[in-house]
């Protein structure tokens, strides 16, 4: 039931607000800073409010004034839109003090460009969440990929410009399919706004749903699936908090949410289904797990490693998006916040030995988990939980996911999950080893990381953990929730 | 009582401006600013009023020295002109007022009331284009708004903008010919020069080879003035040589004329029905402008100078308006007539911005923007949302009219224009993120390093307009329900709903 409700508009307006403000007060560093941390609690705090709401059966929603005849900017906060804006807003605030601390050791230079574009990103990736139409989504999306280009460049050196031309050049490309699907999608049905059991039932032949279920796929490059995948690892040039938000949490889960409101709430599951379009997501998704896990065994370079990481967690999101099963959906829906607090901590870890020591290879990190034992062992948990051992929360989407597979009959996605599995474990397991096991080659006087990024990480860490033990509040309430809505509209 | 003549003064208080101009300019030069400025914001005001009595009340009709149409000349408001003169006196008060500052590094000291004679008369044959109801006396203005064009282009420094004054003239001259020889044709014909008149003419002799000639003579004389690829020819150097507020003037008020004309003989002298049924030459239109899409971005990715890039830039996205207006589908035309505001304002802001960094850097290649960002911060923003709004960024309006346009393609079955719209996005991206990423994220190359640190923002005669175009960007993106509200009218007035 739809209630109109200012509170998801205020939820993308508050980090804009900031980001003005930031502008404004760019050359007097703490209150800026002071801005940044102010507007992600607010941020959080006006999510956290439309909690009760949602649960409670009431979606507050929210249609401002119509940008094209027919078509006005309308954001909708139902348990889907609220996974991802509570993950970005939640880590927004545990990446604003872990900012702080990393950029004032390690990236002195355009601070305030940085916490602009920042607040910007977090504005957009909130307005990706609560839109509740295609135009809006692609409004959002497209602000999204500009306000992020400054931060993949902020070290203005060739390798990040080139970097960002790299990045540029693939995701506006995907803005270019994602507005060709916008375009057909309008054509076709006369609107575009999001309907649990889809819109586009009956207009259009199955070759036309096929060719705008590849360009909706292409236009979500910022899902990273092989073969669109390579602007990832390039963007990691860019300072460890980008990468730890925006390029594991806000940017790259825009493109996987994407795909899921495109699949469930424009296509509708049983088109998908009846289309086989589902395998075929299911075939990409497999194909990048495996791959991006073997691509990140090879790679020396930990921050790349975790990129290519990434690049295999997302399409978890994807295949079990994929299976159109209900445990399917709820291990695609769970897994984005869950990864997303896995990965941050990870990345936390990773920038915190970068600021420490200058050390950016796995290689050269022997015995850094003496030296630096509280990050490693939450570096450890992070591993754990993206191999999917207990005692960490990645274990229950691999539970669902499997569940998923079998549930669809398709044992061979079983198989994959389990092959990838073992592939996490190769290439996290010597990063541990090295860490904790080997001796290192002389005493440098390293320690922890200032207590700026060292709580930010130590608190991701333990709810990784904490989501292993109680996942039901509030993400599993909200994913079974969401789960049902799209269901539901399936088996009236 | 005057209301009942504001037809009229819209064009007659700039020619009248002219002259004080001229006069006053010789009691003393700073004068000239102040009386072009006046006028320029009166006609302005004019042309709201104007628009508003249209919109609440319907075309104006106003007869020249009370002679009745189709003896006499008859000066028409409808919601396009309306809408067109708006637009353009906008840009006019914005130009003017950028001018003032602008031009002192440009023209020398003397050429001062000249300089703004010369634009009063611009404006006057501009203003003259957009309201009148006569094709006889269209083709009059269009010669007055090109001779004080041409005039405008030479008025600089530059030894080579002579050379590109008369190329432009020899081009212009041309296309003056062909649409004298159309007018010429249509009068054998018909025998009237009055644009509802022949309107109501000519249906039954669309048949006749005579009309069928006039008509293409109008089509090629109009396209080299708007400069349809492949008769650009005469653009680039033009732009590229002229004073940057010239360069304004020319890119915003007179390309933007150009293409009214060729939509009021398109739909109001002919009729839709007769350019799409009878001949075929819309397809070629629409040809024609995807290659102005296509071969101007690709051109411009290979400028090494900002006014130049910019100039070819404006040949794309001429080309969309005309790719609009040549599907002929009433999506369509809306994007294509919304286009005419929006590039306006973009290409407005642009090189109004280009015309900054040669103020107070002297500054005109790209590759010697680097790191100009930092000591022209708000210049440099200008610039990322305007070239944000060329590349069709949501929610700034170069978005909105593409997806018009665009639309307008996939209602009539034209996949392929859909698709040539949107990889020219990408090639606009290409060229402008270049210069973006010249100006915020790399340090200023040796030669150059005194002019970039010791520029400055402009003076804020300068910045005003530009920030104000910037703005408008942004705004009328957000708020095209306005604009949409008078070009609906008029699109489903000729072509039916929409």
């Amino acid at each position: 039931m739809d209630q109109t409700s200012v509170l998801p508009v205020l939820a993308i307006c508050i980090p804009a607000v900031a980001a003005a403000l930031i502008l404004i007060f760019r050359n007097r560093p703490v209150i800026r800073e002071s801005w940044t941390i102010l507007a992600s609690f607010a941020t959080l705090a006006c999510v956290l409010s439309m909690l009760p709401l949602v649960f409670s059966g009431t979606e507050p929603y929210a249609a401002l004034f119509p940008i094209l005849p027919g078509l006005s900017l309308s954001f909708r906060a139902d348990a889907f839109a609220l996974i991802f804006a509570l993950t970005s807003s939640g880590l927004w605030v545990m990446n604003s003090f872990y900012s702080i601390g990393y950029m004032r050791a390690h990236h002195g230079e355009n601070l305030a460009r940085y916490f602009f574009c920042f607040a910007v990103a977090i504005s957009a990736a909130l307005g990706v969440a609560f839109s509740a139409d295609l135009l809006t989504m692609f409004i959002f999306y497209e602000i999204l990929t500009l306000s992020t280009y400054p931060l993949v460049v902020h070290a203005e050196t060739e390798e990040a410009r080139m970097a960002g031309r790299k990045y540029l050049a693939y995701l506006l490309t995907a803005g270019i399919f994602f507005l060709l699907s916008v375009l057909i999608t309008y054509y076709l049905t006369g609107g575009t706004a999001f309907a649990a059991g889809g819109i586009l039932t009956g207009h259009g032949s199955a070759l036309l749903m096929t060719i705008l279920f590849i360009t909706f796929l292409i236009g979500f490059a910022k899902a990273a699936w092989i073969p669109l995948h390579s602007w990832l690892p390039s963007a990691m040039v860019a300072p460890t908090p980008v990468s730890a938000l925006l390029h594991a949490v806000a940017v790259v889960k825009a493109g996987v949410f994407g795909i899921a409101r495109v699949v469930f709430y424009v296509f509708g599951i049983d088109m998908v289904s009846a289309l086989g379009l589902g395998l075929l997501l299911a075939c990409i998704a497999s194909f990048t797990i495996i791959v991006a896990s073997m691509m990140a065994l090879t790679q020396d370079n930990l921050k790349k490693r975790l990129a290519y990481s990434t690049v295999s967690q997302l399409s978890y999101i994807l295949l079990g998006v994929a299976l159109l099963t209900p445990s399917g959906i709820i291990a695609a829906l769970i897994h984005i916040p869950f990864h997303a607090f896995m990965k941050i901590t990870l990345f936390f870890a990773a920038g915190s030995i970068i600021v420490m020591t200058g050390i950016e290879n796995i290689s050269e990190m022997k015995g850094i988990g003496r030296r630096m034992p509280i990050t490693m062992l939450m570096f450890a948990i992070g591993a754990i939980g993206v191999c999917g051992l207990p005692p960490v929360c990645g274990i229950i989407t691999k539970w669902y996911l499997a569940l998923g597979a079998i549930e669809a009959g398709q044992l061979v996605f079983l198989a994959v999950i389990l092959t990838s599995s073992i592939l996490n474990v190769l290439y996290f397991f010597p990063i541990i080893s090295t860490a904790f096991f080997e001796k290192p080659d002389a005493d440098t006087g390293i320690h922890e990381a200032p207590l700026f990024m060292l709580v930010p990480l130590t608190i991701t860490g333990i709810c990784s953990v904490l989501l292993f033990l109680f996942p039901d509040w509030p993400f599993l309430n909200l994913v079974t929730m969401a789960e049902s809505v799209i269901t539901g509209s399936v088996m009236p | 009582m005057i209301a009942d003549h504001l037809p009229v003064l819209v064009v007659v208080l700039p020619l009248v401006g002219a002259v004080a101009t001229l006069l006053a300019g010789w009691a003393d030069r700073r004068l000239c600013f102040p009386i072009a400025m006046a006028t320029t914001v009166i006609q302005f005001c004019i042309s709201l009023v104007l628009l508003s009595q249209v919109m609440q009340t319907g075309p104006l009709h106003y007869n020249l020295g009370n002679w009745l149409p189709p003896w006499g000349i008859e000066y028409v408001i409808d919601q396009l002109n309306g809408f067109v003169l708006a637009v353009i006196l906008f840009l006019c008060v914005l130009s003017c007022l950028y001018a003032n500052r602008s031009i002192l590094s440009e023209i020398d000291e003397k050429k001062i009331p000249a300089f703004y004679t010369v634009l009063l008369l611009l404006v006057t044959g501009v203003c003259g284009i957009a309201v009148t109801g006569d094709l006889f006396n269209l083709y009059v203005f269009l010669e007055i708004s090109s001779l004080a064009a041409y005039a405008l282009v030479a008025i600089g420094r530059e030894k080579r903008a002579l050379i590109s004054s008369f190329t432009y003239l020899v081009m212009g001259s041309v296309s003056a010919c062909f649409i004298l020889l159309g007018i010429g044709h249509l009068y054998i014909v018909t025998g009237t020069l009055n644009m509802a008149d022949l309107a109501r003419v000519l249906p039954p002799l669309y048949g006749s080879t005579v009309v069928q000639t006039a008509f293409i003579f109008f089509i090629i004389g109009l396209s080299i003035k708007t400069a349809l690829f492949p008769l650009h020819l005469w653009l680039p150097d033009a732009y590229r040589y002229s004073p940057s507020a010239v360069t304004v003037l020319l890119s915003t008020i007179v390309s933007k004329i150009g293409v009214y004309a060729l939509i009021r003989i398109l739909f109001s002298v002919f009729t839709p029905s007769f350019i799409i049924i009878d001949i075929p030459v819309m397809e070629v239109f629409c040809w024609l402008a995807a290659a102005a899409i296509i071969g101007g971005s690709v051109i411009a990715i290979a400028q090494t100078d900002l006014k130049r890039m910019l100039a070819y830039s404006s040949v794309s996205q001429m080309g969309y308006i005309l790719l609009g207006i040549g599907i002929a589908d009433s999506i369509a035309v809306t994007g294509g007539i919304l286009h005419i505001l929006n590039h306006a304002v973009m290409k407005g802001c642009l090189f109004m911005i280009a015309g900054a960094f040669i103020y107070t850097s002297g500054i005109r290649s790209i590759e010697d923007l680097r790191g100009i960002a930092r000591t022209m911060p708000l210049t440099a923003a200008a610039f990322v949302i305007a070239a944000a709004s060329m590349i069709g960024i949501p929610p700034t309006v170069g978005f909105m009219s593409k997806w018009f346009i665009a639309l307008g393609a996939l209602e009539s079955g034209q996949w392929i224009f859909v698709l040539v719209i949107l990889a020219s996005s990408l090639l606009t991206a290409v060229y402008f993120w270049k210069v973006i990423e010249y100006m915020y994220f790399r340090e200023p190359v040796p030669a150059c390093g005194e002019a970039i640190t010791s520029a400055r923002d402009p003076p804020a005669g300068m910045l005003a307009p530009i920030l104000v175009l910037a703005a408008a960007c942004v705004l009328f993106g957000i708020f095209v329900s306005i604009p949409l509200e008078i070009i609906v009218p008029f699109v489903t007035g000729i072509l039916g709903g929409t």
